[in-house]
């Protein structure tokens, strides 16, 4: 640690003074960029071999209209070698909302740009694209700022949807064979939700590819805005649905942070159980859909078993089957049936026996391996350069796993392995995600050895609903519960980002508070986002039929892309 | 129908020579109808669905198609992604003004007689969605005949919204059965 803090005071010293100044408190490291020395500051973040910052993890914008600097723009980094975390934050003046672009220095800044862009308004200079990517075009004016109506909608009319410029021009490649573009999306039975990609072909090559996304904005960060916080817990559900506990539970633990409360232990023990079961659930829709689109049915049908059992579980404990919101900030919103072990038992007898036959019909099929070895291979520095994370980086040999590097609901007491394959391409995350079934029900299994009796709330009435039984009878419940229903409980006004492994990587949800009963801001890191940046770029010099076999590899669900 | 000791008589009018001893209790050798409702019939029991399926509800819909509930019971499983293809335009999850116009296309490519099922309530009416790029209910561009609440609905639900519709067919009562007839009784 000195030796950071060396480093760091070293690097400061080649700025001029009040460019590069810490800000004290705060959940981690944070530095006030003057936005003139950000370039280079970038720079030597990344050089620098006591720092590492090589993994940008998320920029966003933030708009605060009472200061004289109204915008900000936040980064995110860390690094992959040591437990280091950093937060840069560039104020930039409302009259000249311009920030020099980092893409040259982390290209996973690409669509993270593109996006504080498109809802604060903040032009990147030196971006080579920049232009909107979840608003439609049609659309006026900058969403997020603080004076944007949020029910101010516009409409967009068939003929403005938009091809890129380069689908329009002639290609002559000297060649006999036709060149073409060919549109793939937003509905196509290959993208699985609304993805839409534009590429265009040399014969059956690949030579260009884009990517349009926005297709399910559903404004998530606008009308976290507007809502309490334990309101905002329905809608993160429906970031990434397909594993809707873990979001919950990322939330969660990123607010009780700023609270700086903790969840009572049988609570931290039923959201690590019902998150690694919900992480089965998300591997087996995406390990089913990418067979699916290669044409075997036979392996989804038999994984969508399991889930349906899955379901059944979470029905149980919530009545809920997919969208749970089954979390609460301090804890669940009420205890597990009283046949929760033996349901759970059942299903760590069953689900094993799926996966088994799973793998007899795939992992050695040679349909299934031809048509996925060395399909989609990206090098682990260019993962890490697009800032990827979860099993399709650790499927290029970067053993980075949050719930080991930073854990969290008790992870570093449990064991398990993270497992890595070296291929990096569609079959290695094939592999590493069948493995990571596999570990989550080994932690399932010790997690429930350790389930015990108690509460799953906090007994702490600025946090958490008090009984329903005590707010019939005593006066001073009722006015708590009065308060926590209008109002809202009460987050200390800063800023926080709280981050967990979901099903697809690191989901991070950075928030700030102003100390009233809603969140002032909060920004989610999509994992699927950054991942998903890349593709356009992986399916060149690929076939038609690959690219569709990379896609459903990388597991991009719709709803936490496009937020 | 029929007494079981006596050789069958045909229920059906206008055919007095028809004597057909080889024919079970009750079994006409034709019926009238009108062509109409013959191919209503035939319609509501092979709907070929096209799941536009955008969030959340698409999950839920695989649950639907799956062998646990499995719609082929229902014969309305022949999913199909060409909209020149299928008869039913499952809308599943939230519509944005981004996606709308590709909505309406696939909408208008859908050869008649068509049918729309809105699933979940963000199609519906747009949900806790009450935001700036969210369509508020697909009924603002498509007819809907039948809308199935829930966020999302249970596969249940969703069955139970595709017997409704098949009930509507029968009954003649979905939006483009009544377009017909009120350009039939319009002389047109």
């Amino acid at each position: 640690m000195g030796d950071r803090d060396e480093r760091m005071a070293a690097i400061r010293k080649a700025f001029p003074a009040g460019s590069v100044e810490e800000v004290p408190g705060g959940d981690m490291l944070t530095l006030r960029v003057d936005r003139r020395a950000l370039p280079e500051l970038a720079r030597r973040l990344k050089a620098d071999p006591a720092l590492d910052c090589k993994l940008l993890l998320d920029v966003c914008g933030a708009d605060y209209p009472g200061r004289a600097e109204r915008f900000e723009v936040v980064y995110h980094l860390a690094s992959l070698q040591h437990p280091f975390r950093l937060r840069l934050k560039v104020p930039v003046p409302e009259s000249d909302p311009v920030v020099p672009s980092v893409f040259g220095v982390w290209k996973a800044a690409d669509w993270f740009e593109r996006e504080a862009f498109d809802m604060f308004g903040i032009r990147f200079e030196g971006h080579p694209n920049l232009k909107r990517i979840l608003c439609h075009g049609a659309f006026q004016g900058h969403a997020l700022r603080k004076d944007y109506d949020a029910g101010q909608r516009w409409l967009l009319r068939e003929a403005e949807q938009e091809l890129p410029a380069w689908a329009t021009e002639r290609v002559e490649d000297g060649d006999h064979f036709e060149t073409q573009v060919l549109n793939l999306g937003p509905s196509h039975p290959a993208t699985h939700g609304t993805l839409r990609t534009v590429v265009r072909l040399d014969g059956e090559l690949i030579t260009r590819a884009e990517v349009e996304i926005g297709y399910l904005h559903r404004c998530f960060e606008k009308m976290a805005e507007s809502h309490t916080w334990n309101q905002v817990i329905p809608y993160t559900d429906r970031l990434n649905y397909c594993s809707a506990m873990m979001n919950g539970v990322g939330y969660a633990l990123a607010v009780e942070k700023m609270l700086g409360v903790e969840a009572p232990p049988r609570a931290q023990t039923i959201r690590l159980i019902l998150s690694e079961l919900s992480r089965i659930m998300d591997h087996i829709v995406d390990i089913g859909a990418n067979l699916n689109d290669l044409g075997a049915m036979t392996p989804f049908l038999y994984m969508y078993e399991a889930r349906e059992e899955i379901y059944s579980l979470l029905e149980a404990c919530c009545g809920s089957r997919l969208t749970m919101s089954y979390v609460r900030i301090g804890g669940l919103s009420h205890d597990v049936p009283h046949d929760f072990a033996d349901s759970v038992r059942y299903l760590l007898r069953r689900i094993p026996k799926l996966i088994g036959d799973m793998e007899t019909l795939i992992t050695n099929n040679r349909i299934f391996r031809d048509r996925t070895e060395g399909v989609g291979k990206l090098s682990a520095e260019e993962a890490v350069d697009w800032g990827w994370t979860g099993p399709c980086l650790r499927s290029t040999g970067v053993a980075y796993d949050v719930r080991k590097a930073y854990p969290y609901l008790g992870y570093e007491t449990y064991d398990f392995k993270v497992p890595v394959s070296h291929g990096g391409d569609t079959y290695a995350r094939y592999l590493v995600r069948v493995e990571e079934m596999k570990q989550s029900l080994a932690l399932v299994e010790q997690a429930l050895a350790r389930l015990e009796a108690g509460p799953v709330i906090l007994d702490d009435h600025n946090v958490a609903l008090p009984p329903k039984a005590e707010v019939y009878t005593e006066m001073e419940s009722l006015i708590w519960h009065f308060k926590l229903i209008m109002e809202g409980m009460k987050v200390p006004a800063g800023e926080g980002y709280g981050f967990t492994e979901a099903a697809n990587g690191e989901l991070g949800y950075y928030v700030v508070s102003d100390g009233g009963g809603k969140p002032y801001r909060i920004k989610v890191r999509p994992p699927c986002f950054a991942i998903f940046q890349a593709y356009p770029h992986m399916i060149e010099d690929h076939m038609v039929a690959d690219a569709v076999a990379i896609l459903g590899s990388l597991n991009v669900i719709a709803g936490e892309l496009d937020r | 129908m029929g007494d079981p000791g006596k050789t069958p008589t045909l229920p059906v009018q206008g055919n007095a020579s028809a004597r057909a001893p080889h024919l079970k209790d009750g079994d006409p050798a034709f019926l009238t109808t009108r062509m109409d409702a013959l191919l209503d019939a035939a319609r509501k029991n092979s709907l070929w669905p096209f799941p536009f399926g955008t969030a959340c509800c698409a999950i839920e819909f695989m649950s639907f198609m799956m062998s646990h509930y499995d719609i082929s019971r229902f014969g309305a499983e022949v999913v199909r992604f060409s909209p020149r293809q299928s008869d039913l335009l499952i809308v599943a999850g939230t519509v944005t003004d981004k996606m709308a116009p590709v909505m309406v296309r696939i909408y208008e490519q859908m050869a008649e007689p068509k049918y729309v099922i809105s699933m979940g309530v963000c199609a519906c009416t747009g949900g806790f969605y009450r935001a700036y790029h969210v369509v508020q209910g697909i009924d603002e561009f498509i007819p809907v005949d039948v809308y199935v609440p829930g966020c999302p609905p249970t596969p249940e639900a969703l069955l139970q919204g595709v017997v409704k519709l098949q009930e509507m067919i029968a009954r003649g009562e979905t939006h483009y059965q009544r377009a017909l007839a009120a350009a039939r009784a319009a002389g047109r």
